[in-house]
Order: C-alpha cells, then structure tokens, then sequence
C-alpha cells in the first residue's frame, strides 16, 4: 500500500543511473574471472576434500593450473583434457591426483565442444541435486507458507553441535529464520575450511560439514513446528561464490550476499569483490536462494540521519547487479536497518520513513531490516526498549526479514534467554499490532513523507554523481560509509585474472542459460 | 563509609539476577535457582519469574539482597589523571606546543571486524556529538578499519610517522584480544619504536588499569569520547617533549 506518494520521476532516474552505473562495472565483470570462481567450478563438478596439508583440493587445484597452466583458459579445459586424456572418472581422476599420481596440465587441451562435452555428466549431477533442493524447499513452503514478516536471530557459538542446540531452542521459541555466523576473520580467508568444527572466535567456521549438520536439525524443528525454518549463512569475503556452492547443495535459503559489502569493510579489493559476487549470484538465481545485502553496515559507521540516501542508493545497484545475475525480485533481500540515535527529536519518525519507502520502492523484494546496535551500549533495559521501538517499526511497515536486536548488544554473543526474550518481544508487537500499518494513513506533507521525498532526492543525486565518476571511482573516493578504497588495494587482487579469448566455464554457461530460457 | 546496593532503602542491598539452567522448568528448576542465589550469597532469595524456554533450558528472575558490603574509601583504581580539554582548547595546545600536525593512526586489529568504537574516536562524525580525531585542525587522522594485522599496523606506523597509534578492540570471546593486544607491544618493542609512540587501547572491555598491565600508555573503556583521548595525548606528548 503506497502511503508516502513518493515521486515515481525520481526512483524511475534512480533506476536508470543504477543501470547505467552496473553496465560499467558488468562489461569488466565479463573479461575476468578469479581464483574463487574457478575453485567453485571445482566444487559444482562435484570435487571436495582436503590434501595432506588441510588443503582443499579445489584450492590445490586452482593453484596448479596458476603454477603450471594458464588459468584465463578456465579451469574447465584443464580437467576436461586431463579426464579425456587419462580416460578415467572426474572420481578416479582426484583420488589419483591428492596421490599425485596423475597431473593436472600435462595434457593437450580439448576444444569447447568438447570439454563440455566431457564435462556434462558431472555438472548435471550437481545442478539435478541443487535443483532437488529447490523443489524440496518450494514443496515445504507450500505447505507451511511464510509469514509477511519472518522473524531472524543469530547462533554463534563456535561449536556447530551447541548451535544446534541454541538453533533449535530459538525456532521452538518462534525464530523462522537461523542464521550461523561465521568465525571472526573468516572472510579474509582465500579457501573455505573442511569437516565438522567445534572451535572458532565470535561464531562457527562456514564449512559445506557444519550446513548439513545444521539443516537436519532445523529440518527436524521444521517438521515438529510445522513452520520451514530458514537457515542462512555468508557468501561474503574472499570465497563469496564458494560458498554459495555450498550453501546450494546443502539446502540453505538465505545467503548475506552485497555486490560491495567485502570492498567497504572487509578491504577486498574492488574487482574481486565485482567478478566473485556475479558468479556467486549466478548460483544463488539458480539455487532459488535469497540473498541479503548490507546496507545497515553503512549506518553502523557513518551517521544513520544523514547517511540515509546512501542506504537507498546502493540498494539501486545492489537491485541492479542482482538483476544482471538473473535473481528475480522475490530473492533480493535488500538490507537497510533501525540506526538513527533515539534521542533526535522524531527519530521514530525518521526510521518509519525510511522502511516505508523501502518498501514501496522494492515491493516485491524480501526487504531485510537490521536492528538497532550503534547506540546500544550495554544498559540492557534500555536496549530491550531500543528493539522494542524496532519491532514496532518493522510491523507498522511490513518489513520481510526481521533481524532482531539483542538487549546483550556489544556484550557478547547471545545467551539462549537473551535470544528467547527477543523473540517474545517481537512476537507481542507482532500480534499486538498486527493490522495497525493498514490503520494508518500519513500526514500529506508531514515529517514522514517530507522525510522520504528528501531521502529519494538525495539517493537520485548521488546515484548521478556515482554514474559520473563511474563506480570504481566513487568507491575510491569513499561513497559509502565514508570508507576510501583503491581500484588496486585490498586483499585478493593477485586471484583476478583477464580471461583469455579461449576462458570457458562450463558451469557458468549452464547456469545462464537455464535461467535465460526461464 | 560502608555500602551496600541500594533498592528503596538504604542498605536493604537489594540486587537482581537472572539466568538459564540447562533443567526442566518445574518445582524443582526453581528450587535449585534459589539455591544458586543462595550459593551467591544472597540473602531471602525471591524467584520472580521463572519459564521454560525450551525442553530441558528454563529461565528465571530472582531478586535477594547481599549480605556484605564495601568501603569506597578502600578501593585503589589507576586512573587517567589528566583534565579533558575541549576541541578547540585541544587545537590550540597543539598550535602553540608543536609547530606541526600531530599524526594519529587507528585500527580495530587483529581478528576483530567491529569498528564501533575506532570509528567512535575517530571519524568526522565522532559519536553522540562528540566529534572525531578527523575534525580536528592540526590532527591528522588515520583510520585503518578492521582486522588490520599487527604487523600491518606497525608499518603504517612507521609510513605514516605516526605519533599516536589508537587500538581498538570490541567483541572478544576466549580473551582473544589480550593475547592480540599483547602482540601488538611485542612487536613495536622488536621493531624498536615502542617508546617513539603513544601506544593507546581502547573498547567496551577495556580499562585503564588493564591497559597500563599490558604495557600500553593508556586505556579509555565505555563513556570515553575523541576529546578525552586526544587531551591526554596531546598532554602527554608535550609532558615528553619537555623532557627531553
């Protein structure tokens, strides 16, 4: 329902200059790949495991073809020629090579046609499971659809077996939606780690082991609630497409996924960030994944009042480079969140506005609404009335995804009641307030919609701007977040590599040309 | 002068507390959280509220009063003895003390991807209208974000001539960022330029004594804004120039 009469002029330019500035940054995407997407090629033919050194076999692989090959051809033709050459299974072939019996690019590589050809019959085993996955999970929703507004909390225990336990605590408690953070500084690691873990800092190690552990468990609840429990992971960092691979096989249903998130806070370098999310995004389109972006990061750094039209304009691109990975609507989590500092007069009112006019410019989009934390500071009861403000907010304007603020903010990672009281917090405002956001009309030209023709106003500026200076260059002049990254800075610049005129990725391929035809 | 906490009246030492026991809710859930605040030393114990929140996991509230107390009087703390000066008194220090720009680095280091608190302190925009490092004339400020290695850390320091150098450490789980902390004087002491900076921690967790322990100059925990860091120091600095 349309309550803020926003100027439809505006979001149309806005749209365009976010076409516009994506075209840039897409035309470089298509001549390059990285390391990460070459790993995840790996991964979709079905290769996993470790070497003697812990090393993932993807990596070693990758690594290989780095040392010994050329990887602008793809590591596609190197495991074609190798299995053509060899005459043995894409199986056979690994387990010989972690014995080094076998190499990987000693052979006379085969044409197009005929490594996809080679290929083929491993590939369509991975996309059969992904796309079993995707039935699976339409048929659960189906019979347990899902709610206007999904309520989302965080485990992060370490220990992927004491976050089944708080998981499942917490979706018996009303969660819909589990999301396992991962380990502090994983995103900075250039390999994803392997098996079961029970160790980490700040949260649990992202491993294809632990997602199934954690998707049985919540299968079960699932079942037991009668409600599909959700459960999410990060395809952010340094192995974004990675992960979604994982993420895929494994049944996840929400991936936090930003086209620049990993440039502005993580330090990875731009056209890193730019080539791995495309490919990752890819897949997640083919997985029937919902991505989540992180715009609230931006008001967690800067001024959440008067940063708010940055927030709305990278929404733009990150709905435009979705649109380039061919995710429909309905998977762009766009992410915006509750930051402003309480106590400015009508902050309420500010936050209202801004959550509204997310939701009428992306109706369609499962909008993820990120809680207050900026402005938390360890006085719990003050927080608990902080979130309580939040949880009204996300109902009056019918957010999507609603991640919900803990009262133990900035003091440490959730105890199970302080998870269990926020749920019971918001399922109250929930009911209470159900229908009070069709109640309510807005003041024409009262503080709400003045608010929010402003914000629109001041996103179409910057997406001008930012369409001027390109993307690249706005990043380096510190466009969002105030954060000033270099074209060639950050980490992870060494693993992106101009494709050769020959580059083939049969998985890429595939996938394209599956959703084109859809 | 003893005291103890204070609920309505003075010395009724009322406290509350609240906690999960991995039991059943029941009668006997909450007889054992009475006994827990027992153990604590709580005198009348009084579950206020008790609920299972999930099978085998139970919560409650209990209010008690403590029975002893403490003397104010007898409690020792290290604490920043320097005044806090305002921005422009700050500026003005420097204008006058030094006849260049004071160089300030930063970082959340290590393993930690929070930048709250560095970007509290520093940032144009500072924090609950504080300003930050950024605004100040004569400051030149560099904020190098989150998980910035020590290593990586010690080299800006040396590029960028750094005067101050500015740790943050937010959220910690298994005391990660002692260890980190710890490192991070290791390091400046090998590369021998420890005692040619300002070596300054800061966070939620963090105080001043527990900073001076680990062999940092200062340390500034909750509450503390741009302005109490740079007054000291800018005090500081001048403090060691005069006695050379």
């Amino acid at each position: 329902m349309k309550k803020l009469h926003l100027n439809q002029d505006n979001i149309d330019a806005c749209r365009l200059y976010a076409t516009q500035i994506t075209d840039d940054v897409q035309h470089f995407i298509y001549q390059h790949t990285t390391v990460a997407v070459e790993r995840s090629v790996c991964r979709m033919l079905g290769i996993d495991g470790i070497d003697e050194f812990d090393v993932p076999i993807p990596n070693v692989m990758v690594d290989d073809v780095l040392k010994n090959g050329d990887l602008s051809l793809g590591i596609s033709s190197y495991i074609a020629s190798a299995l053509e050459h060899l005459g043995i299974s894409l199986d056979e072939f690994v387990k010989q090579y972690n014995l080094k019996k076998v190499k990987l690019c000693d052979y006379p590589l085969l044409t197009p046609t005929q490594i996809k050809k080679t290929l083929q019959p491993y590939l369509e085993k991975s996309l059969a499971l992904i796309k079993k996955n995707k039935l699976e999970r339409e048929k659960i929703i189906r019979e347990f659809p899902v709610k206007k507004t999904e309520i989302y909390v965080i485990v992060a225990t370490g220990n992927i077996y004491e976050d089944v336990i708080q998981a499942k605590s917490a979706a018996k408690a009303g969660a819909d939606i589990i999301a396992v953070i991962r380990s502090t500084g994983q995103s900075l690691l250039d390999y994803v780690p392997y098996g079961i873990t029970t160790e980490g800092f700040g949260g649990t190690y992202a491993t294809q082991a632990n997602f199934k552990i954690m998707r049985q468990a919540l299968d079960e609840v699932s079942k037991e609630e009668h409600r599909y429990i959700k459960l999410v992971n990060y395809a952010s960092g340094l192995c974004m497409p990675e992960i979604a691979v994982m993420a895929a096989f494994e049944r996840l249903d929400i991936l936090l996924n930003d086209s620049m998130y990993g440039i502005i806070f993580r330090d990875i370098n731009m056209q890193r960030t730019f080539i791995d999310q495309y490919f990752s995004r890819l897949i997640n389109a083919y997985a029937g994944i919902i991505i989540n972006t992180g715009e609230d990061n931006y008001l967690t750094t800067s001024d959440a009042f008067s940063e708010a039209h940055t927030v709305l304009a990278s929404q733009f691109i990150n709905e435009e480079f979705a649109k380039r990975a061919l995710l429909k609507e309905e998977l762009m989590g766009l992410g915006h969140a509750f930051e402003i500092e309480p106590m400015i007069e009508n902050s309420f009112l500010y936050e209202i506005a801004q959550a509204q006019m997310a939701r009428e410019i992306f109706p369609n989009a499962p909008l993820k609404y990120m809680p207050p934390t900026k402005h938390i500071n360890g006085n719990i009861f003050k927080a608990y009335m902080q979130n309580t403000m939040f949880n009204i907010a996300t109902t009056l304007t019918g957010q999507s995804i609603h991640l919900l603020g803990m009262m133990t903010e900035a003091i440490h990672t959730p105890f199970m009641s302080d998870r269990f009281l926020a749920i019971e917090n918001a399922k109250i405002i929930q009911t209470a307030m159900k229908d009070l956001g069709d109640e309510i009309d807005y003041k024409p030209n009262g503080i709400i919609q003045t608010r929010a023709q402003e914000v629109l106003l001041n996103a179409k500026t910057i997406l001008k701007e930012i369409k001027e200076n390109t993307l690249f260059h706005s990043l380096e002049n510190g466009v969002f977040a105030n954060v000033k990254r270099s074209f060639t800075g950050g980490k992870g610049l060494d693993g992106v590599i101009k494709k050769h005129v020959n580059y083939i990725n049969v998985v890429q391929d595939a996938i394209k040309e599956e959703l084109n035809e859809n | 002068m003893k005291i103890k906490p204070y609920g309505d009246t003075l010395n009724d030492g009322k406290v509350e507390i609240s906690f999960t026991l991995p039991f059943e809710y029941g009668e006997v859930g909450i007889e054992a959280a009475k006994n827990i605040a027992k153990q604590m030393g709580l005198m009348d114990p009084q579950v206020v509220h008790a609920e299972s929140i999930y099978e085998g996991f139970s919560f409650y509230v209990i209010y008690g009063a403590v029975p002893f107390s403490v003397d104010p009087e007898m409690i020792h703390i290290q604490e920043i003895k320097t005044p806090t000066f305002s921005r422009e008194e700050i500026e003005d220090l420097i204008e006058k003390e030094f006849n260049r720009d004071l160089v300030f680095i930063g970082a959340s280091t290590g393993t930690d991807a929070h930048t709250v608190g560095i970007d509290a302190i520093m940032n144009m925009k500072g924090f609950s209208g504080h300003y930050g490092l950024e605004r100040y004339k004569h400051i030149k400020a560099y904020n190098l974000g989150s998980q910035v290695l020590n290593e990586e850390f010690v080299k800006q320091a040396k590029l960028l001539k750094a005067d101050v150098l500015l740790v943050s450490q937010t959220v910690t789980q298994k005391d990660v960022h002692l260890k980190n902390l710890i490192e991070l004087v290791e390091l400046l002491e090998a590369e021998k330029i420890r005692d040619k900076v300002l070596l300054i921690a800061g966070g939620a967790r963090i105080s001043h004594e527990l900073a001076k322990e680990l062999g940092y100059d200062a340390g500034f925990g909750p509450k503390k804004y741009a302005e109490d860091v740079a007054s000291f120091a800018v005090l500081e600095l001048i403090r060691r120039k005069k006695e050379n």
